[in-house]
């Protein structure tokens, strides 16, 4: 790709400090990697892994008792060198978030279009009288009538609510859309209309998503590019047929064979016995070397780093060699 | 005395009164109702496990209530292990009517003993959707796991109780058991949660489980942890379980047989392998499409049916899904299909679907 990516996260880690004396979670450790335009990008990993974390520290949305380091560029700027008040002014238009699961977060007891029409005028983006065709735009935009517009949300089902946020977070056309586990709380039916609602999306505005899932059937069908992360830290990152079909590290490999393919019906499921360690009492070697199949003496003394395997497919295990 | 069904189920109704809106009590409307489960007949042999796959709201989950006695059906008849059990069981309990019907088959089970409620909960267990919502967060590990003795005034000794605990935590793979007796819920993670659930459920050594969306809240890993624990209950102890789930990705994994549900009705039902290599009905089509196969090399066309199914109240005429299949002919809009024999042992209601012709 000769076009310069359109966000470039470099070695990204964030702690929480933790309320009893000193204690500190690493909940996100040296994460790099790229987004192009029009790309879209999937995060995938277990519950706890640091997805969310890695969005929010990206939009510096995180409370108080977080700590970033690394860099974020956007478009070649460090969005955590700028001031908060300059961070505002790009949050929303630059980079927009559907937060995990926001759809039952709709205030109850206000019309779907207001909540739109608000989310428009709060980030100052246009006078009120304009915001009201934009937000017939919008909604027209993720398939939802305008009229629809004047109902509350317990008068939409859970996949209108969902396109209720998505339009929201469209509200200032960003250039980059996070999608935090969008499709979740939802069944196939409506996933599949809320993926295809994306994709259109994104192929309508050229917009660049960051999918965050669990699913790795719906990393499969959206994305150009895969970042598998295990315990706050990149294991595997490359195209996505590299990562499906020609995975290196143990944990992709063990993640794959755990999730039923309804291609290959009735094949063993793989476990991967033991939970991810505890963020304050990680282990001194690879993090996930106290459940890896493949484990060796040497990963539980050394911390493995993410080495390039083949041109754009990184893997972050001792048994991995470089280029 | 195993070669029949554990459970055979005919033409199962449950039947939902709406509470009526302020217009509906002005304008003297005829009270609604909500029909969950709408003629609903299959059969489960000892050992095998039944898939019950469909949208939201298509009625799986009140099939499951029904089963179990926790709601009492419409109409309709269920059988577990040769007895007849609901509310004409029920009925004929209370010295009401009799079974008016007069088929041969259903006078054979007039003359038969009736299975009281009481034994069915012992021996059809339920296992929800949330292992966070499901345990009780005061009660220890041991506590909830033999609540269930305990309510069915089973295992009074303390010996037999504490042995009967330990083998059910030991079936649902929490070893050794007794490093879990005392600990709460919170301090498992949630595949161990689950496991707990499954143990509370097997401590009654049940014949049936019907297990409601047992994974869809649980991480990959743990989903699979899960499915492998269910597939070797079943092999081990030769128990029968109902699967229901929106997911036919972790149906294709150990389910024997399959029904699809659109809108509180069976619409196709077959063995696994053969409802998804020859899907007949155009919902199973379309369902099977949709589920996000984990390679990006099989990225397929998928048939994306639009909208949301229709209100159980508010039945469309004709075949139920016309409005949003995407074969509908005109006949479709009037005519309800019934379920056609594809094969042996596949049948999908659809007027597009014929017999196919014997062989010459
Ligand atoms: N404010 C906070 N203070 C302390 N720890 C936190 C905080 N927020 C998150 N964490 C911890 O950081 C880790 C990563 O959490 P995160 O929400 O990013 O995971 P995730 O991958 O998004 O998980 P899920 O799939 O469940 O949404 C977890 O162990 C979590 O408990
Ligand atoms: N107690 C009740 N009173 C009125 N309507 C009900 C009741 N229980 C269920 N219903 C309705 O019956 C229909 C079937 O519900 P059910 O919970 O069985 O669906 P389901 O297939 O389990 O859905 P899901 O996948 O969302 O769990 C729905 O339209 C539901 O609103
Ligand atoms: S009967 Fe008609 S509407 Fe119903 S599934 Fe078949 S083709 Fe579609
Ligand atoms: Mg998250
Ligand atoms: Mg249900």
């Amino acid at each position: 790709m000769s076009e310069p990516p359109l966000l470039r996260v470099r070695h990204l880690t964030t702690e929480f400090l933790l309320a009893d004396a000193g204690q500190r979670a690493r909940a996100v450790e040296d994460v790099s990697f790229d987004v192009y335009p029009g790309q879209t990008v999937g995060l995938v990993g277990e519950s706890g892994c640091g997805k969310t974390t890695v969005l929010m520290s990206i939009l510096r949305l995180l409370p108080a008792n977080a700590e970033i380091r690394g860099q974020v560029f956007f478009r070649g700027i460090d969005l955590l060198t700028l001031t908060e008040r300059q961070m505002r002014e790009r949050r929303w238009k630059d980079i927009s978030i559907v937060f995990q699961g926001a759809m039952n977060a709709l205030n109850p007891v206000m019309r779907v279009g207001e909540q739109i029409r608000e989310a428009i005028t709060l980030h100052g983006l246009m006078p009120p009288n304009e915001a009201e065709v934009r937000v017939g735009e919008l909604l027209e935009l993720v398939g939802i009538p305008k009229e629809r517009g004047a109902q509350y949300p317990f008068q939409y089902s859970g996949g209108m609510r969902q396109r209720a946020m998505i339009a929201m977070a469209l509200a200032c056309s960003p250039g980059l859309l996070f999608a935090d586990e969008p499709t979740t709380a939802l069944d196939v039916m409506v996933q599949a209309q809320i993926l295809e609602l994306l994709q259109g999306i994104q192929r309508k505005l050229g917009l660049a998503i960051v999918l965050v899932t669990h699913d790795l059937g719906v990393v499969a069908e959206m994305c150009d590019t895969v970042v598998v992360m295990y315990s706050g830290k990149v294991v595997e990152y490359g195209p996505v047929d590299v990562i499906f079909n020609a995975p290196q590290h143990p944990y992709t490999q063990n993640l794959l064979q755990a999730f039923p393919d309804l291609a290959r019906p009735g094949t063993v499921l793989a476990c991967i016995p033991g939970a991810p360690p505890r963020l304050t009492d990680l282990p001194p070697g690879c993090r996930f070397a106290p459940r890896c199949p493949a484990r060796m003496q040497w990963c539980d003394a050394e911390v493995p780093i993410l080495r390039e395997v083949q041109p754009a497919h990184f893997a972050a295990c001792h048994l991995v060699k470089d280029v | 005395m195993s070669d029949f069904p554990l459970l055979v189920v005919e033409n199962l109704r449950k039947y939902f009164p709406v509470a009526p809106s302020l217009s509906d009590l002005f304008s003297r409307r005829p009270p609604k109702i909500v029909k969950a489960v709408d003629g609903v007949s299959f059969s489960l042999a000892r050992g095998e496990v039944l898939a019950i796959v469909g949208e939201s709201g298509c009625g799986k989950t009140t099939i499951a209530r029904t089963l179990i006695g926790l709601e009492q059906e419409t109409e309709g008849r269920i059988l577990f292990d040769g007895q007849p059990i609901g509310m004409r069981e029920r009925r004929t309990l209370a010295g009401l009517a009799m079974l008016e019907s007069t088929t041969p088959a259903a006078r054979d089970v007039q003359t038969l003993p009736r299975l009281p409620l009481k034994r069915l909960r012992q021996q059809a267990q339920m296992i929800f959707q949330d292992p966070y919502e499901s345990l009780n967060p005061r009660a220890t590990i041991f506590e909830i796991v033999a609540e269930p003795l305990v309510v069915h005034g089973l295992a009074r000794q303390r010996t037999e109780q504490i042995a009967r605990v330990k083998a059910a935590l030991e079936d649902a793979g929490l070893r050794p058991a007794e490093e879990y007796f005392l600990r709460y819920p919170h301090e498992l993670s949630g595949g161990q949660r689950q496991r707990v659930v499954i143990a509370g459920a097997m401590v009654l050594s049940p014949k049936l489980l019907i297990a409601d969306e047992p994974v869809s809240m649980l991480d990959v890993s743990i989903r699979a942890e899960i499915l492998n624990l269910l597939r070797d209950l079943r092999q081990q102890r030769g128990i029968s379980i109902v699967f229901i789930t929106h997911d036919l990705g972790t149906v294709s994994y150990f389910a024997d047989r399959i029904a699809v549900m659109y809108l509180g009705r069976i619409v196709e039902t077959g063995l696994t392998a053969e409802v998804l290599k020859n899907p007949q009905h155009p919902y199973t089509k379309a369902l099977l499409s949709v589920v996000p196969v984990p390679n990006p090399r099989l990225r397929r066309e998928r048939v994306i049916l639009q909208g949301e199914t229709p209100n159980p109240a508010n039945l469309p005429t004709g075949c139920r899904f016309h409005p949003r299949c995407p074969a509908a002919i005109a006949p479709c809009r009037v005519v309800d299909p019934p379920p056609i024999q594809v094969s042996e042992t596949q049948q999908a209601a659809c007027l597009l679907v014929k017999t196919p012709s014997p062989a010459p």
